[in-house]
């Protein structure tokens, strides 16, 4: 029962820094709603006994992508001074579009999808079985990771340095 | 004897006792490991900061603090309390909540870490399973604060010294952590507990891989921004970095957070390398573990504080070479290493002999490649000096 | 294994409170007497030239991206090796692979000019 208010708490947190990530009219304060947002994440892993995953969430995503995205925000010129709203002139049909959909959606969430509950305990040791699976039952996308990882560094590379030809 | 496991086991029977039901449990005994963490941390801060003072002061052959009580002890308690009755001037056109908000998330970072440090057998404040990367991950909030600091000051200096501090912190963290994981492979855990308790019997995982030891000290003092890498303190160069517009009680806090940081890097440095709390005796007088802590710890922290008095600082450009170029590839390889010595099948002793030669090795090639390019650059700076043509 | 996030979760929340407690208890004894001069921003003595934006330049974000990658690559460093001491030798074959493409990685932001900072 205690879970249930700690894991509303945490999800209200969660989505309404989401929200203030879309309408805030700053940059810099919508990054760092979008930091609170990932930490509001990495403490729902956390509800569902994935600690892995949330230390993991907390260390990419606030500790790299959220400092990347700052500073891509800082390279952009108008940032100082731009003050815009993010509200165009469809906004108001946008909003009741979205709202309708919204809760079409949750319906067929809520009552049409037959969800499978299990009763299964997560394992004590998931570090120590994320680790074995790595290497072994995962072993190809893991290497295929580090593939990514290095195409996307070569790609990050050719497009951001400046040509010096 | 005094047992620490035992006193908790009697607390927790005079808990049951009065009836609680266990949710409650929970919630005072946090509350208690709550009050004693941050006590102890609060403390040990006011005399860190004597320390580095009566340290920098002997080494600069002068006294240091020695008015206010004995010693001078008294000394930092009564900068705390000037500092907290400075007035808090505020700078035009900042932005007001970020620019509150990150001193207290600075030092909430830093705070967060003593929840994860053993000091003694048992005596943890949550022996978590992910213990390691859980300092590593609040380190990247430290990261924020310092983002937020730089830009809501509306000053050009701040800004830049946080980019700078950042781009720091970043650069430095990839080492601290690939040092972190080869303790992690000796050790086949990652609690800190159980990393504290996989030294025992003198194998300290500071002395089979001294390079990786070595790689986390230097690492270390660069997350701390500690000399020498602490330009953003210099004076000649920004000021004072990304808190130059924070008066009062909350400079206080980024001060306070930044010997904070030092007491629990050292901390993390004796229990993953120096063997935390073990040593002589002390399966039998489990008291003796803190003691044994206290002093590994101070050892590093009296280093890092003359290693502050002694060396002059890096220019930023060494500094990132230096992590990039120098650490991540020694990183990279230590943890190779060993990866493989423990793969191989020879007794523990024999691969921790092993382990200990290929450090070094590793060592002498990194120095002899840092030498070899130090004096590929006095030759270059020779060549361009050029005698001032004379007038004639 | 709640029960110690629980104990996270209080401390965060102290830990979180404390510093912000504590400034709000001190503003009572602090003077306030604001003045133009002493809200102006410092400039190393001087009125400020020119407005609060500097040029941001590329490099930090190109450190920041190289972070990234290296950031990933140790989230699956971890629990490799919390395993490894139960894994047989592939274990060690399949991460020298993972971590000799990211030396790659490496060596080619090297040799780019990526890693000087100017």
């Amino acid at each position: 029962m205690v879970l249930q208010g700690v894991f509303i708490i945490v999800s209200l947190f969660t989505l309404l820094s989401a929200l203030m990530v879309v309408t805030h009219r700053n940059l810099f304060i919508s990054a760092l709603f979008l930091v609170s947002t990932f930490f509001g994440v990495a403490a729902l892993y956390v509800l569902l006994e994935a600690e892995f995953l949330a230390v993991a969430q907390v260390l990419v995503y606030i500790g790299a992508i959220a400092t990347l995205i700052i500073f891509a925000i800082m390279l952009s010129r108008g940032m100082m001074q731009g003050r815009t709203s993010p509200y165009n002139a469809q906004a108001m049909w946008a909003g009741i579009g979205s709202v309708v959909l919204g809760l079409l959606l949750l319906y067929v969430v809520a009552f049409q999808v037959d969800w499978p509950v299990t009763d299964a305990k997560v394992p004590a040791d998931t570090i120590s079985n994320l680790g074995a699976a790595l290497v072994g039952h995962y072993v190809i996308p893991f290497e295929v990771a580090s593939v990514l990882l290095l195409a996307a560094l070569i790609g990050a590379v050719m497009i951001a340095r400046e040509k010096e030809y | 004897m005094l047992d620490p496991l035992i006193l908790g086991e009697w607390w927790k029977s005079f808990l049951e006792g009065l009836g609680l039901s266990s949710g409650w449990i929970i919630l005072i005994n946090a509350v208690v490991v709550t009050v004693i963490l941050l006590g102890f941390g609060l403390t040990s801060v006011l005399f860190l900061i004597w320390l580095e003072r009566k340290l920098a002061a002997r080494v600069q052959d002068r006294l240091g603090p020695n008015r206010l009580g004995p010693y001078g002890l008294i000394q930092t308690v009564a900068d705390a309390l000037k500092l907290m009755t400075k007035e808090d001037i505020t700078p035009d056109n900042a932005e007001r909540i970020t620019y509150n908000l990150a001193p207290g998330l600075s030092v909430f970072a830093v705070l967060m870490l003593l929840l994860v440090i053993p000091f003694g057998p048992g005596l943890i404040g949550v022996d978590l399973n992910i213990g390691v990367l859980f300092i590593v991950a609040m380190g990247s909030i430290g990261i924020m604060a310092a983002l937020m600091a730089g830009w809501s000051s509306n000053n050009k200096y701040a800004l830049l010294g946080a980019f700078r501090a950042v781009a720091q912190l970043l650069s430095y963290e990839i080492p601290m952590v690939l040092a972190m994981a080869a303790p992690v492979i000796l050790a086949g855990t990652m609690r800190m507990n159980g990393l504290a308790e996989a030294q025992g019997g003198g194998r300290w995982f500071g002395l089979v891989m001294p390079a990786m030891f070595i790689i986390y000290i230097l690492a270390a003092l660069a997350e701390n921004e500690r000399t020498p890498f602490d330009f953003l303190e210099a004076d000649s160069e920004i000021v004072a970095g990304y808190h130059i517009e924070y008066s009062g009680l909350k400079f206080a806090w980024f001060f306070l957070g930044f010997f904070l940081n030092t007491l629990l890097l050292a901390s993390i440095a004796t229990t993953l390398f120096l063997g935390g709390w073990q040593g002589p005796f002390v399966k039998q007088v489990p008291i003796l573990g803190p003691i044994y802590y206290f002093i590994k710890t101070t050892v590093i922290i009296a280093f890092f504080m003359w290693e502050r008095a002694t060396f002059p600082r890096l220019r930023i450009d060494q500094m990132m070479a230096f992590a990039w170029k120098v650490l991540v590839p020694m990183g990279l390889v230590l943890v190779l290493a060993a990866a493989a010595v423990a793969k191989l099948p020879v007794g523990t002793a024999l691969q921790s002999v092993i382990l200990f030669v290929v450090n070094v090795v590793v060592l002498l090639v990194a120095l002899g490649a840092i030498g070899r390019h130090l004096r590929k650059e006095a030759e270059r700076y020779k060549v361009e000096v050029r005698p001032m043509p004379t007038m004639s | 294994m709640l029960n110690s996030y629980a104990v996270v979760g209080v401390y965060l929340l102290i830990a979180l409170a404390f510093p912000f407690v504590v400034l709000y208890i001190v503003s009572f004894l602090r003077p306030s007497k604001p003045n133009p001069l002493k809200n102006s921003t410092y400039e190393c003595g001087m009125e400020t030239i020119g407005d609060t934006w500097v040029q941001f330049r590329a490099q930090y974000y190109l450190f920041a991206l190289v972070f990234v990658i290296f950031d990933v690559e140790v989230v699956f460093l971890y629990p490799w090796a919390v395993a490894y001491n139960k894994l047989g030798l592939f274990a060690l074959v399949e991460m020298a692979i993972f971590i000799g493409l990211l030396a790659l990685a490496l060596v080619y932001a090297w040799k780019k000019g990526i890693l000087e900072w100017q």
